[in-house]
């Protein structure tokens, strides 16, 4: 139904806001588990520390 | 392995042993990769119906494209709200710590779709209607909506002890739940009201067979991804809930 | 039922040794209606057109600064534990302290309402309604309130955070109250606002003091 490329970016004059919708909706879509992840990474983080701590005290407690 | 025997012995799945935050992480982490594939394959799915196959609209152009992802975002918050309202029922009855995190979990992604739902609404009147927020009964409820997300989550943000903040998150989803048909019906009372020709989100074209898939396709898109997002986010809450339980000391990402 | 009626009067007579907490939050009430003159201009038929509005807003802002002292002051004492731990069901006296609140607190709004009405020149017939709206509303706004108050026990920050909770609940009595008066003035039929209001008032009875009583044992424990 598109007979060019630029057609399909133009939407019939609606790109402005079409585009804006599309395109706010996928960039939540894709931040908001990346947010995800960083912070899995520093609750990782933070067990490996606790542990590493655990490990130092019963080694200086021996 | 007895992991695997507990939970599924002689086609019985053992729910309650499932409950326990450490039998459930693993699981989760096995089954978010499914969603995530789901997700994408919907998706596609669902853009190329919206894009390539659904047909120019006769009154609204190629603008009212626009619905392919305004309904589907606002059928998802709402439908967020009832399966957190769900959870958080379950974890305020049963006393199971899982039920509430799920809850806890799911919360953030059903305030962003109604955010996402409210943004598309204004780009899709902007052109329709003539203006950025027209007070439609629907947009109004679903504004409503936000603040309710945003609440609870304000909530269990400000309360310290973590069983507290559930039960409390619980009751205030629950009394939520019961509410929002009332603010709806209220709402849209107060519309007709005010204004005499009421503009209306409802009135969008007449539905095509093929987009009614292409919503339905976008929204079992958006269902998939926010189960892997909130398998994801709870999998995070067990670690910085149970960070003190021996089974998260021993986990592999944990002890490298 | 003398349980009731001896939280109530056990509460009042709190109220009456400290009335600058109650006067603050009805004279909250009669400077925010004269904030919206001051902000918008004097033009009598805007006024009288907003005023119902205006109001209620108010009335709710009101009845939200007045929540803050429900639970609070016998929560950081230890009499909330008390009474939870009393023979006589808690429930009863929960509602025993939201009609208190709502004597103290919602009650003199609907008798201020209508001189503040008049501040906004509107006629005898919307006063009326006004006053009738109000005398049915404030009750509902107490109940919906307490869950609020409740829920923020305690809490940092509680209570913006209450008013944050409360806020997007308190919506349909906004609309039915305030559209009351605002169809009066229009001459359409106003029974269906107050059947309406009616029905929010007498779920809430039914339902809220219990809700009350779970979030305040949550806070508790």
């Amino acid at each position: 139904m598109w007979t060019s490329p630029d057609e399909f970016f133009a939407m019939g004059g609606y790109a402005l806001y079409v585009w804006s919708s599309f395109g706010v909706c996928a960039l939540i879509l894709l931040i908001e588990p990346l947010a995800v992840r960083s912070r899995c990474k520093s609750i990782v983080k933070r067990l490996k520390k606790e542990i590493l701590a655990d490990q130092f005290d019963k080694e200086g407690s021996k | 392995m007895s992991q695997k025997n507990t939970l599924s012995n002689k086609h019985f799945i053992n729910w309650f042993r499932l409950s326990s935050p450490m039998t459930f992480y693993p699981l989760a982490g096995k089954l978010i990769p499914i969603f995530w594939v789901l997700a994408f394959l919907f998706g596609v799915a669902g853009l190329w119906v919206s894009f390539f196959v659904a047909p120019i609209d006769a009154v609204q152009g190629q603008g009212y494209r626009i619905i392919f992802i305004h309904v589907p975002t606002s059928w998802m918050s709402m439908f967020i709200y009832i399966v957190m309202a769900v959870w958080a029922g379950l974890g305020l009855v049963l006393n199971t710590r899982l039920s509430s995190m799920m809850a806890q979990a799911l919360a953030p992604i059903g305030a962003w779709m109604a955010f996402m739902s409210l943004w598309t609404g204004a780009f899709w009147g902007k052109p329709m209607w003539g203006a950025w927020w027209v007070w439609d009964a629907r947009l109004t409820s679903e504004l409503i909506l936000l603040f309710l997300y945003l609440g609870f989550i304000a909530l269990q943000a400000s309360i310290d002890n973590p069983r507290r903040a559930d039960k409390a998150g619980a009751v205030l989803v629950l009394v939520g739940v019961v509410n929002v048909p009332i603010i709806y019906f209220s709402v849209k009372w107060w519309n007709t009201l005010h204004q005499g020709a009421s503009i209306s989100m409802t009135k969008a074209p007449a539905m095509a067979q093929t987009m009614l898939w292409g919503m339905l396709l976008m929204a079992l898109a958006l269902w998939m991804y926010s189960i892997a997002v909130a398998l994801m986010r709870v999998r995070v809450i067990i670690l910085e809930r149970e960070s003190h339980a021996d089974w998260v000391r021993q986990l592999s990402e944990v002890q490298s | 039922m003398s349980a009731l009626l001896g939280i109530i009067h056990r509460d009042l007579l709190l109220v009456m040794r400290r009335k600058s907490e109650v006067l603050t939050a009805l004279f909250f009430f009669v400077i925010v209606t004269s904030l919206f003159p001051l902000g918008i201009g004097a033009d009598g038929a805007l006024l009288r057109k907003i005023a119902p509005g205006v109001i209620w807003v108010a009335a709710l802002l009101s009845t939200l600064l007045g929540l803050q002292r429900i639970f609070s002051a016998d929560y950081a004492d230890g009499t909330l534990e008390q009474m939870v731990l009393s023979p006589q069901p808690f429930v009863l006296l929960v509602a025993g302290k939201i009609a208190a609140h709502w004597l103290v607190c919602g009650l003199p709004l609907v008798i201020l309402a209508p001189i503040i009405g008049i501040q906004f020149d509107m006629d005898a017939g919307s006063l009326h309604v006004l006053i009738l709206a109000l005398l049915l509303g404030t009750p509902v706004l107490s109940l919906i309130g307490s869950i609020g108050a409740a829920l923020t026990l305690g809490v940092r920050g509680g209570s913006v955070l209450m008013s944050l909770i409360v806020l997007p609940l308190y919506i349909p009595v906004l609309i039915f109250g305030a559209g009351a008066v605002y169809a009066n003035t229009v001459g359409l039929d106003v029974s269906g606002h107050f059947s309406l209001l009616g029905a929010l008032l007498i779920l809430a009875l039914a339902f809220v003091p219990w809700v009350s009583a779970v979030a305040v044992k949550i806070a508790i424990e």
